[in-house]
């Protein structure tokens, strides 16, 4: 058994299985790390998750698969805006604007699906995004598996660099960054802090819906109630743990993405834990990455809202 | 410090019930708008909505029935709030309890329910506040965010309770994965004959009270709230903050283990994969339309289990989808939130007006 399951965790289907377990928490969390990065707690990440799948589904159902992708962002760019307005206009508690936004999603979701499809949605499936192979790449033992994927994957992959040079090269990262450390001083400095945040948000549940939408368009080609299943707090999870930091939420995502691939092919080998078990790896190891690397690091006015004078 | 968090009774009281009563009724009108179509209109959305939550004694006792796994759990949440701790795992804390009570309440060792009822009731309550207390002790003494731990605890939470259902508990030869019926002498009875409602609903009642009067009437409850309003302010006056913050959670935490125990020995009588459709999470709906506040918790269990009970109805009359009770839910939280923001908003417009910005 164990030299089977190390055989298993060097192959390259198990690495398949990880990049493509990661996608949806890695583009969710590049795009949130911007909400969280100018001090608005984004807990509500699995809510536009769900919301993006449902759109990016509904759109491709209509239109096809990209328009449908865009019309995930732009609807939830706008229900975003209930929540900037709430959050960073009104000022009140973002943990529980976030609780009730994430709410709102499985609610409007779970209605929308029945309003416009009926009863019977368990069939229907739409224009999917489809696997692009990169020539020569893609056939490297292995590591080609990082070459043969949905263009969703590929797009979590290129955000990481680009994600890290806005944050760190750019005039526009460093006013992200010094909203989110220190919004008086900002202030002080001239820069607009409510309109930072306005577009933080944005941006996040923008790439939220791209990350949803990976679920539907890229992968399973319909939608199922509540699907993202935690996905979207375990991407929140993540860019606590990735220090909010880029380059540090990737490996974590990508590791929690192993580890849901892991404990998936675990149960696909027919072994006798029962299926509870591995199920319940993604969450014990958070919880344990959570013990080993602390809660500091979080920018300093992260959760608290922004009251100009 | 004590004057801002002395309740005043002045038109702020009357603001307090208005806010969430408006909010409600915008929630359902806008949830309702979502689900019409030419066979059902909002008018019979919302008049069936009513008829089914109370239009019949058996509807409103049903409606009650729902009532009481909200309140415990919502009791929870509102109580370690009142300490600044946001308590979301009240689902895993209630599956959990629900799952230990079974252990007390299968057994035939107990002669007699004088015994075996509390024990069970305990039992749920203590093993609530133990799964509690793990993201207590780590937001006190290692400043880790609660949401994120209590959150990932229900996930392991629910699996754990799983596995026992299908794995070392299920009764045997039984298809469904459930345990054994609950022997006689640990049911909680029927307090309306021929209906779901029992004895548990007096215990809420109970619990209502005794939780209204620590926080307010007791000098822990003012330590409990002064950490909950201002946790520098606390530890500058000599308030153990620490403490009192892992104190409030595993309080929390009793109580919705309590509220698990107590749907399983009053309604199902064993305990069945499946048998809490998330009153836990439901329960982080009913405390913030409550603005946390025990004995709002209680109008506010009643208005969601009101809801779901009328919501399956209605499912089955109009064949509106269920997920239609967490837009209202969601929605009449965003109006009460956003009524604590909005005057400071008033203001500021009234300011820019006046000086011409």
């Amino acid at each position: 058994m164990a030299g089977s399951v190390f055989a298993m965790m060097i192959s390259q289907s198990f690495l398949a299985s990880s990049i493509r377990l990661t996608t949806p928490l890695l583009i969710g969390s590049m795009g949130s790390i911007f909400s969280e990065r100018s001090g608005v707690l984004f807990f509500t990440l699995e809510g536009f998750m769900l919301m993006g799948a449902f759109f990016g589904f509904l759109g491709s159902y209509f239109f096809g698969a990209i328009p449908g992708v865009l019309f995930a962002v732009a609807i939830n760019m706008l229900i975003a805006l209930i929540f900037a307005y709430a959050t960073v206009t009104l000022a009140v508690d973002q943990v529980v604007v976030s609780v009730a936004m994430n709410i709102f999603a499985l609610g409007i979701t779970g209605a929308l699906l029945r309003v416009v499809f009926g009863a019977h949605t368990n069939t229907l499936l739409v224009q999917r995004l489809d696997v692009i192979s990169i020539p020569v790449l893609s056939s490297i033992p292995v590591l080609g598996a990082f070459f043969n994927q949905n263009p969703f994957t590929y797009l979590g992959f290129i955000l990481v660099p680009v994600v890290w040079v806005i944050f760190f090269r750019t005039k526009w990262g460093l006013k992200i960054r010094s909203v989110g450390e220190n919004p008086k001083a900002a202030e002080s400095m001239g820069i607009n802090v409510q309109r930072i945040r306005y577009i933080s948000i944005l941006w996040a549940a923008g790439f939220a819906a791209v990350a949803g939408a990976s679920q539907t368009v890229g992968n399973l080609g319909t939608f199922v109630d509540n699907m993202i299943a935690g996905k979207g707090f375990i991407a929140f999870t993540a860019v606590v743990l990735g220090r909010f930091n880029p380059i540090g939420t990737f490996l974590t995502v990508f590791f929690f993405g192993a580890v849901d691939a892991f404990q998936l092919n675990l149960q696909a080998m027919g072994s006798h834990i029962p299926y509870q078990f591995p199920l319940m790896m993604p969450y014990v190891f958070t919880l344990l990455a959570f013990f080993a690397a602390g809660s500091r690091a979080a920018p300093k006015a992260w959760g608290t809202p922004y009251i100009p004078d | 410090m004590k004057s801002a968090m002395t309740d005043r009774p002045d038109w702020r009281i009357l603001q307090k019930v208005i806010v969430p009563v408006a909010g409600v009724l915008i929630g359902m009108i806008v949830g309702s708008l979502v689900v019409i179509n030419k066979d059902r209109s909002l008018l019979m959305v919302l008049g069936r909505l009513f008829y089914n939550a109370a239009g019949t004694w058996s509807n409103l006792i049903s409606s009650l029935v729902y009532t009481i796994p909200l309140g415990f759990t919502g009791l929870a949440i509102a109580f370690s709030y009142s300490a600044g701790i946001f308590n979301i795992g009240a689902e895993g804390q209630l599956q959990l309890g629900a799952l230990m009570t079974a252990v007390v309440a299968t057994s035939t060792a107990f002669s007699s329910s004088f015994i075996q009822v509390p024990v069970a009731l305990i039992a749920g309550a203590v093993v609530g506040a133990l799964w509690a207390l793990i993201p207590g002790l780590l937001k006190a003494y290692k400043g880790f965010n609660e949401i994120v731990v209590t959150m990932l605890m229900n996930y392991i939470a629910i699996l754990l309770v799983n596995y026992f259902l299908e794995g070392p508990m299920k009764a045997p030869h039984s298809f469904y994965p459930q345990t054994r019926p609950f022997v006689k002498t640990s049911w909680l009875q029927d307090l309306v004959p021929n209906s779901d409602l029992h004895y548990g609903f007096f215990l809420l009642i109970a619990l209502f009270f005794i939780v209204w009067i620590v926080l307010f009437k007791t000098p822990l409850g003012f330590k409990i709230r002064a950490v909950g309003f201002n946790p520098e302010g606390a530890r500058y006056a000599g308030i153990k903050v620490k403490r009192i913050m892992v104190l409030s959670m595993v309080v929390s935490g009793a109580l919705a283990g309590l509220g698990g125990s107590v749907e399983v020995m009053g309604v199902y009588r064993r305990v069945a994969e499946g048998f809490s459709p998330g009153y836990g999470f439901d329960a982080i709906a009913v405390a913030l339309l409550a603005n946390l506040n025990p004995i709002g918790v209680f109008f506010s269990a009643f208005f969601f289990g009101a809801l779901r009970n009328a919501a399956s109805g209605l499912q089955v009359d109009l064949g509106v989808p269920i997920s239609f009770i967490h837009i209202v839910q969601a929605l009449a939280i965003l109006f009460v939130i956003a009524s604590r923001g909005l005057p400071r908003q008033f203001q500021n417009i009234k300011r820019r007006l006046r000086y011409g910005r």
